[in-house]
């Protein structure tokens, strides 16, 4: 009766809206004046339809060995120190031995027995003797290695599955093949450059002192202490895009490394306008920052990420609480990607990217023909059997159906959602919804019409009584795609996203836009009958 | 047009029947299931691995052409994925078909003649589908039904909650059943076209709840059986045109859709079949039963 005008300027604005973000995916090229704030994204398909890039990345597994052992001898320092055992150097030595070089064969034995009880995995090799030193070798036995070369790339796939979800990629495919490589694709993005750097990025995060009594400038490898390494902090000039590589000495033992992070995000230095990372330690983490910060006020402690100093600023109070921040020279993709990579962990081992293709859709292109005709077909049978079976009402209905669709597409459009395989089937699930809503509706009205009531009674009291129930129903529902696209990652994400867009959109079409035309027809046309 | 004329059919009266059919179908899902999770079903690529071909043509060759040579020689169960630029072809085959990288050869001189081609690589392929996934699903799916009982429970009453989630767990299950049975393809097409009916049955079922809680308010002095069943009777055109109208969306995709996506629509023609079903055999027979039991009590006591 009253107030359908800002009902139908609704409807019209969503279709104007829907059909300006869908243009870019239904022209070929853009007109010139198609500029400024008007979207310009083709809406993203899935790999399953469209392809994308294919990556073969082998996992160097023969480092996160080595890696391994690097921690059993870090590990094995602080135990003998703590138990003051003296000894004169531990170290690994070349790809499956830790080397251990004690002053007297005393302490060895109770070296052995401290081995025996913390790695039992692990072989030791016969007791020499050598320039007056007593040398214990660790043997890491074929077996062994394997399982953690094994391990190194089951946590390698889990870290990139994280980084990419993170990235906002959604629906990637990532397996393993053979031994040592993993298969990512990645639907077509627009910078598959920068998404293979952030997935092919080791990002071992570590916290080093900076050792001040060496001069880093005139200090050779070979004249370096040797606890001590030479390590580069390289600095973008924001204008000139120069790279200028300043040499620092570090101590090579890392105080805190990523593994006790909890968090990273990317933060605005409202001062300098300078993007910078926010990092959480738990709470192992904050206890130790809490420490050496304390020990080492005044000193200079260098951030380390894959050997690169990011920066190297110098504490100057004690810091407890678990925070810190990681600045440098980056540009806000760049700080935004470090957090991600922060984030989902480092890699176990490095990862070299061994071939680097685009391929076509995983379902094949004479699949997609098919699906598409098949699900043409479908929607022609049920709009033809709404009008047969509700007539007027009928091609109401079918309407409503249409502008389902077109919200939807429009929506998925406008947030950049990926269209896949699953997402069409959450669309004939919508199909399905959009009828089912109005079918409840004119089930309805037909019971009201054979209670004798007029057709704009019946009209009314149909969605009145049917309203409950299709709030229902969606509501049900969208807890489902919701939960869905909450925990749910790949396939089953995108399939959540069309669905939980798709029902809010039915609820505005069946509830307010059927309606509008109804309510429209019968005040501007006496009817008798309704045609339903 | 009218389908159905005014119904009065008494539902909840062939419960012994219909209990009996849904149990038995739960239990060959569950045996499904146990199955799926220990591998021995008849689990797709995504799930199980298998082996990936690289293969270069000399000439261009389309998938299909491709997918015709290979489904000539019994090599089914194949993901094709052309590689832009230079005819190249990924060939992903299934661990369980049993063919080897020589057999795919074999088959393609044989099915696509006059043009050479050369196995860049062969090699074995995990699962995309890691352990992770299956669990963050299986919780995510576990969250939902918790969420849908706790819902319904407010909207109505508990009982009715659990009423719905054992039809939507039903329906699972008897889809899984079918495909176990049939022994067709575990993928995740397929779990996705079991995402969607679940959703389909719980809107199927909310309906039909609807109505029953609005002739408890109108009759309370009827038994609860007459009232479940007026309700059914009553909301019967609209399950069955709603059934219709979606089971000829799912049955063109069946026909039409081409067989890359066969297993996907048989699934969803399935689902549709038995969510429509349970919505009226199932969910309202429990809660039917589960109301009379509660009332009789209360009057026991009384």
């Amino acid at each position: 009766m009253k107030g359908y005008t800002w009902r139908i300027s609704l409807i019209l604005i969503f279709i104007i809206a829907s059909c300006v973000y869908l243009t870019p995916t239904l022209v070929d090229t853009l007109p010139k004046w198609w500029s400024g704030l008007l979207p310009k994204d083709k809406i993203h398909l899935g790999l399953d339809l469209q392809g994308g890039t294919h990556l073969v990345m082998e996992v160097e597994t023969q480092k996160a060995v080595e890696g391994s052992l690097d921690l059993i001898a870090t590990d094995l320092e602080d135990s003998l120190t703590s138990q003051n055992l003296r000894f004169k150097k531990i170290g690994r030595l070349g790809g499956d031995k830790v080397q251990l070089t004690l002053y007297d064969r005393g302490s060895a034995d109770k070296v052995q027995a401290l081995i025996k009880k913390k790695y039992p995995d692990l072989e030791t090799l016969p007791v020499f003797d050598e320039g007056g030193f007593v040398n214990m070798q660790l043997r890491i036995n074929e077996k062994e290695a394997q399982v953690r070369k094994d391990r190194a790339v089951a946590q390698a796939l889990e870290t990139i599955r994280n980084r990419i979800d993170q990235f906002g990629v959604s629906e990637p495919v990532i397996q393993r093949e053979g031994l040592n490589n993993i298969v990512v694709q990645l639907p077509g993005i627009k910078d598959p450059k920068r998404a293979i750097e952030l997935i092919g990025k080791t990002a071992r995060l570590e916290f080093k002192l900076v050792d001040e009594s060496v001069n880093a400038a005139t200090a050779a490898a070979g004249s370096l202490p040797e606890d001590d390494e030479l390590l580069f902090e390289k600095r973008t000039d924001p204008q000139t895009g120069a790279v200028s590589e300043t040499p620092l000495v570090v101590k090579k033992k890392a105080i805190i490394t990523g593994e006790l992070l909890t968090d990273a995000q990317i933060r605005i230095d409202s001062q300098y306008n300078q993007p910078y990372v926010a990092i959480e330690f738990n709470s192992t983490g904050a206890r130790l920052f809490d420490q050496v910060t304390a020990a080492n006020v005044g000193k200079r402690f260098a951030i380390v990420l894959d050997s690169n100093i990011y920066s190297a600023p110098v504490i100057r109070e004690r810091i407890s609480g678990g925070s810190a921040q990681i600045s440098g020279s980056f540009t806000e993709k760049e700080a935004a990607d470090l957090a991600i990579v922060l984030r989902a962990g480092s890699l176990p081992a490095p990862v070299k990217i061994l071939q680097n293709v685009t391929v076509g859709p995983s379902l094949g292109r004479d699949s997609i023909h098919k699906g598409l005709m098949a699900g043409l077909i479908g929607v022609l049978l049920v709009v033809s059997f709404m009008a047969l079976y509700y007539k007027l009402s009928g091609m109401v209905a079918n309407l409503g159906m249409v502008l389902n669709i077109l919200f939807l597409m429009g929506a998925l459009s406008a947030l950049g959602a990926t269209l896949t395989l699953p997402g069409i089937a959450a669309i004939v699930l919508l199909v399905g919804m959009s009828v089912d809503s109005n079918v409840l509706i004119f089930e309805r009205i037909r019971e009201e019409l054979r209670l004798g009531k007029t057709p704009h009674a019946a009209l009314d009291a149909g969605y009145d009584k049917a309203f409950l129930t299709i709030m229902d129903s969606h509501v049900t529902a969208l807890i489902t795609a919701a939960v869905l696209f909450q925990f749910g990652t790949g396939p089953v994400k995108g399939f959540a996203v069309s669905l939980s867009l798709g029902i809010i959109i039915n609820l505005f079409t069946s509830l307010v836009a059927t309606k509008v035309l109804f309510d429209a027809f019968l005040d501007r046309v006496h009817v008798k009958r309704l045609s339903v | 047009m009218e389908l159905l004329k005014k119904t009065n059919i008494d539902f909840i009266g062939m419960r012994k029947v219909s209990f009996l059919v849904s149990g038995i179908m739960a239990i060959i899902g569950l045996l499904g299931i146990i199955a799926i999770a220990r591998g021995t079903a008849n689990m797709g690529i995504d799930f199980s691995g298998g082996t990936e071909m690289q293969i270069k043509f000399a000439q261009a060759a389309s998938t299909q052409s491709i997918r015709d040579a290979l489904a000539k020689a019994g090599v089914k169960e194949v993901e094709l994925q052309e590689i832009t630029g230079g005819n190249q072809v990924l060939v992903k085959m299934h661990k369980s078909t049993g063919k080897s990288a020589d057999q795919v050869a074999d088959a393609l001189k044989a099915g696509i003649p006059g043009n050479t081609f050369s196995v860049e690589s062969s090699t074995e392929i995990g699962p995309s589908i890691g352990e992770k996934l299956k669990q963050d699903t299986l919780v995510a799916v576990a969250l939902s039904m918790l969420g849908i009982i706790l819902y319904i429970a407010w909207r109505f009453d508990f009982k009715f909650g659990v009423g719905a989630v054992v039809a939507t767990m039903h329906d699972v299950l008897a889809m899984i059943a079918v495909f176990y049975v049939m022994h067709r393809e575990v993928n995740i097409l397929f779990i996705t076209a079991v995402l969607t009916i679940a959703g389909y049955s719980l809107t199927d079922t909310v309906v039909v709840f609807d109505r029953i809680r609005e002739n408890m308010h109108k009759s309370l002095k009827d038994p609860m059986i007459t009232i479940f069943n007026k309700s059914i009777n009553e909301t019967l055109s609209r399950t069955i045109i709603t059934s219709v109208t979606t089971f000829l969306a799912a049955v063109s995709l069946f026909l039409f859709g081409g067989e890359v996506i066969h297993d996907f629509a048989f699934a969803l023609v399935v689902g549709v079949v038995v969510a429509t079903y349970s919505s009226i055999f199932v969910a309202s027979p429990i809660v039917a039963l589960w109301e009379k039991h509660a009332v009789e009590t209360k009057a026991e006591a009384a």
